[in-house]
């Protein structure tokens, strides 16, 4: 790494950093790399295309996951109340037997709670060989009987794929016999590329099968729901306060939190705000296309970014009482972060952050370092596409490849009895030009211009090793696979999967205990103890002498 | 009540498992393969597993644990994982130069049929393995056995991929661990140094995976088995295999590959699986028991004597693999302890059978199951039957302990929320009497909660 050595402070330029990189690769991966890995510049007028959602390149040290983990870990992961069957063998469902990621608070200690169980079929050979329909089928005739659920999903692993179980017609049938909602999640490992067509299915699914078979709105003036929340670290419950403290109904959060009822009463909601961009955007197209309800794109990460979503939807809903409400709660919130920001400013600002993260989070967390004064060196999604990276203008140039096609779309109308369109177009346009944008995410890029290395998509343990190498970050980002090689490097290193069991981040309070965290990280003592001091000054310049 | 919908009546279940007591074999052949120095661990497969895998050992040794995949995607599921393999294989001698890949196949792979030795081969002719490099490999489908099988596969792998033997001795004694801590196969290491005895620990992932921070990082640290130490395991006099699960085995093949005669030992977990571990090393080796291990020995019992009375009688329920329960077990009953509710999810006839014969000593009838159908829920609703005054597990017992409000002391993979288990062993004396205090201190610190002020007592 000598020629990208850190001289005096200057920051190595990331083309010659990237060039490093590539040249350890065999010529193959060395081209393919090349287009995941861009740089971005002040004066770029639109970002440079990316190449994003590809395949992970075998025997590469990839942090990605797979469709399985997206469907049953992420999208199903935070939702109490079914009783969620992973048909396969016995790893994949222990795998995903939930740690402190995504918090639950049932209403009362009776109330269901299935997160802390893990129900399996735990396929065995013959089970591979003649097929698991049958296991599969009492299976669910199992936890009926001893759970009484209101409703079951089923999840198919790698194997399920291969030997061709009929899932779906399995929950119809013990869907019938039951007299319970039944269903199911065809999110086989190796389908698409990461976990992200893993969210996709399950979306659809959910989409399909629960979304809008309970018409009983709750009750509130200012309906909404939140999409690509997923509680972790308990940022649902710090979202939910504020929302309610605005006097805003929350009707479903997609999934933290969440319950089967949310999920079927969603489309009660007037208005649908998006958080992950990526790991959700084509539900809230839906909803729209079905039940007339528009969607604005939202971030709760970062004190000013909640400021601004609560304006945002206060905006929509063009109630004066609601926007002084909004005003009022932000009045009354900010005096405690300021007063927390202050504290660790002179300890953070100038300090430096990667990012690597999954769908969105690698982009809504620059907020908080931004408002520490910290900058994000670098950053790339973990399974983001290219519009996660270059904003949704270019969904229409995204080549449909082999991997995407067989994630199944599903094709929705207008729900003859349950359309509403709540807002008309000349509405839309006049709050348009107001400065609420409608079904628009600028990307990751846009926020980028002015940092100084590169945008890495499908980021790897050797990569990171390197980055790290030649920019020295104060911080670094990432999950719980990466967290260890980047801190023997001498690097601390923060979760944002599980938040390392802190949080939460998200709203005034989060960003509070960001703040904190954050300062706690870059100016932890633990990493000057790596060296000790007879390797700091090897040299045996004097010697003591006992007398 | 994080477990509020588990009710004490016992309903038989074919087809569900519900918080189970084992995961799958994959992971076992990986933690193994860390045992390998300058080895990588490959997962033949798509990469959800290999991600899962390596996230759970992150999790419980909190180190990085640097592996693999072939990253299937549908067309190699559908047409086999060759290709991937080979250019799996190229990149990884490429980009980290480890001295052996390791590969393990999972169910996907397993299920399509792929043949690694042939496409090892083939790599080979192709020019992708340097020379002086290997790749050695393991069957794991994770519709068969558990994660302690896989571990034990790759253990077995090494013995079929390595050992040779030159038709000279070595005079040392082979030592297969099973699946136990980093800090464990230090122990036994140290307990061998302290009998003088030449000794080859395979696999061995003290250094590996308890590493410490220096500011460097380095995918393949100067630890673990070399190559060359396992290829002269075939030269030893003999294989002293502890467990009958994790290490038997590989040790029986080693013996009929290259007629290295072995012994399966229990773990030597508590007093008397220790005694036999050490008794045996003695004559193998055709040494004595020196004063110093003698002292050790000396010390655990001094300490059982000491708190006889707040051991005994108590009831434990326990849950993990068959190797480990046994020894504890045996431990247990040794204190006269009523190990009473015991669970693993790993299959073997001999099981339930050699449980039974260490508790027959209790007069009583005791819970026992194993394999595909023994989990926690299970072992959770006989704690509901039968009260237990301690639960010994891994970090997944913490949801009963909390809601039975019983103590629990962490033992067994995974251990997730406590430090420890990497660098402090539970096997041979040293490690029994770090049980002991474990157990100890969780009994007596339930008491000091609960009891009355009149009887909450300062001298113990
Ligand atoms: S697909 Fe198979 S090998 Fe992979 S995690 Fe699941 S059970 Fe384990
Ligand atoms: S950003 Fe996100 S981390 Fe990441 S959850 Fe989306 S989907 Fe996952």
């Amino acid at each position: 790494m000598s020629v990208i050595k850190k001289k005096s402070g200057a920051l190595p330029d990331p083309e010659k950093v990237k060039s490093e990189i590539l040249a350890k690769y065999p010529p193959k991966v060395a081209r393919k790399r090349a287009k995941q890995i861009v740089t971005t510049a002040p004066d770029m007028e639109t970002p440079p295309e990316i190449m994003a959602n590809v395949r992970t390149i075998p025997g590469i040290m990839t942090m990605r996951g797979c469709t399985y983990a997206g469907c049953k870990g992420v999208i199903l992961g935070p939702t109490r109340d079914i009783v969620n069957i992973t048909h396969g063998p016995i790893g994949c469902g222990f795998y995903s037997w939930l740690t402190r990621r995504n918090q639950t608070r049932p209403a009362t200690p009776e109330s269901e709670n299935f997160m802390t169980y893990c129900f399996s079929t735990d396929m065995q050979d013959e089970n591979i060989i003649f097929g698991g329909e049958k296991k599969l089928r009492a299976a669910i005739q199992e936890a009926y009987d001893l759970f009484r659920p209101k409703a079951i999903a089923v999840f198919s692993t790698c194997p399920v794929g291969l030997i061709g179980d009929d899932v779906h017609a399995i929950s119809r049938e013990m869907k019938e016999k039951l007299g319970i909602n039944v269903f199911a999640f065809s999110c086989e490992g190796y389908k698409g590329v990461s976990q992200s067509a893993g969210h996709h299915i399950a979306n659809n699914q959910i989409f399909t099968h629960v979304v809008g078979k309970d018409d009983t709105a709750p009750e509130g003036r200012f309906r909404i729901t939140m999409l690509g929340e997923y509680n972790i670290g308990g940022d649902a419950f710090e979202i939910e306060r504020l929302l309610e403290k605005c006097g805003i109904t929350l009707v479903a959060t997609f999934s933290g939190n969440s319950t089967y009822d949310q999920f079927a009463r969603a489309h009660t909601a007037d208005l649908c705000t998006v958080m992950c961009h990526r790991s959700i955007n084509y539900v809230a197209d839906m909803l729209e296309t079905k039940y007339g309800i528009p969607w604005i794109k939202v971030n709760f990460i970062g004190a000013k970014a909640t400021a601004k979503s609560l304006r945002r939807i206060a905006a929509y809903f063009e109630d004066k009482e609601l926007i002084d409400r909004v005003e009022r709660v932000i009045a009354e919130e900010m005096p405690a972060v300021e007063a927390a920001r202050e504290a660790v400013l002179p300890r953070t600002t100038g300090k430096t952050a990667m990012l690597f993260v999954g769908g969105s989070r690698a982009h809504h967390y620059q907020e908080l370092f931004k408002e520490m004064g910290m900058k994000t060196l670098s950053a790339g999604y973990e399974f983001g596409h290219r519009d996660d990276y270059e904003g949704r203008r270019v969904i229409p140039d995204i080549k449909v490849d082999a991997d995407s096609r067989n994630i199944e779309e599903i094709e929705v109308s207008a729900d003859e009895k349950r359309f509403r369109a709540r807002k008309t177009g000349e509405q839309l346009r006049r709050l348009e030009s107001e400065g609420v944008s409608f079904k628009e995410y600028e990307g990751l890029m846009a926020d980028m211009k002015d940092n100084p290395a590169a945008v890495i998509d499908d980021l790897n343990q050797y990569e990171a090793e390197k980055l790290v190498e030649a920019y020295r970050p104060d911080i670094f980002c990432a999950g719980i696979k990466e967290k260890f090689s980047i801190q023997k490097l001498g690097i601390p290193m923060k979760q944002l999967h599980s938040y390392d069991s802190g949080g939460p981040y998200a709203g005034f309070t989060g960003a509070v205990n960001f703040y904190k965290e954050i300062d706690r990280l870059v100016n932890s003592k633990v990493f000057a103890y790596a060296k000790a001091p007879w390797q700091k000054n090897p040299e045996l310049s004097a010697t003591y002498v006992w007398e | 009540m994080l477990l509020r919908h588990t009710k004490p009546d016992v309903m038989e279940r074919t087809a569900l498992t519900i918080n189970p007591a084992k995961t799958c074999q994959p992971i076992g052949a990986m933690y193994a393969a860390f045992g390998i120095r300058g080895c990588m661990p490959h997962s033949h497969g798509s990469q959800g597993c290999c991600a899962y895998h390596r996230s759970a050992l992150t999790r419980h040794y909190k180190e990085p644990v640097s592996a693999t995949t072939s990253s299937f995607t549908e067309g190699s599921s559908v047409f086999g994982g060759q290709a991937n393999l080979l250019s799996a294989i190229e990149n990884i001698f490429t980009i980290y130069n480890p001295d052996v890949i390791a590969v393990h196949t999972t169910c996907l792979s397993e299920t399509i049929g792929d043949d690694i030795p042939q496409i090892a081969d083939k790599a080979a002719k192709e020019g992708k393995v340097p020379s002086g490099k290997h790749i050695i490999h393991c069957n794991t489908p994770s519709y068969v056995g558990s994660h302690v099988t896989g571990f034990a596969g790759m253990v077995k792998a090494m013995v079929h991929y390595f050992a040779q033997s030159t038709g000279k001795r070595n005079g040392s004694v082979n030592i297969i661990p099973g699946w136990v801590e980093p800090s464990d196969m230090e122990e036994i290491k140290r307990l061998a140094g302290l009998m003088g005895i030449k000794s080859t620990l395979f696999p061995d992932t003290s250094g590996v995976l308890n590493g410490p921070l220096t500011g460097e990082y380095r995918m393949f640290p100067d630890a673990g088995t070399p190559v060359s130490a396992l290829q002269a395991a075939g030269d030893a006099v003999g294989t002293l295999a502890l467990g009958e699960w994790a290490s038997a085995e590989a040790a029986r093949l080693l013996d009929s590959k290259c007629k290295v005669p072995c012994k399966v030992l229990d773990l030597p977990i508590g007093l008397a699986a220790t005694d036999r571990f050490i008794d045996t090393l003695r004559t193998v080796a055709g040494t004595t028991v020196p004063d110093s291990v003698e002292f050790e020995r000396g010390q655990l019992v001094d300490v059982i004597s000491d708190y006889h009375q707040w051991l005994y009688g108590k009831k434990v329920a326990l849950v993990g693999d068959p190797d480990q329960l046994i020894a504890l077990t045996e431990f247990l009953v040794s204190l006269d302890m009523q190990p009473i509710h015991i669970v693993s999810g790993t299959p073997g006839k001999r099981f339930e059978a050699r449980i039974k014969e260490i508790t027959e000593s209790l007069g009583r009838p005791v819970n026992v199951r194993c394999g595909a159908n023994a989990d926690m829920f299970l072992l959770h609703q006989w704690m509901l039957n039968e009260p237990v005054d301690l639960i010994i597990g891994n970090t997944y017992c913490k949801y009963m302990a909390r809601d039975l409000d019983v103590p629990l002391v962490r033992h067994g993979f995974p251990i997730l929320d406590r430090p420890g288990h990497q660098y402090f062993p539970t096997v041979g004396y040293k490690g029994a009497m770090r049980l002991l205090e474990k157990i100890l201190s969780a009994l007596l610190d339930r008491k000091d909660r609960d009891d009355p002020e009149e009887t909450f007592e300062l001298v113990i």
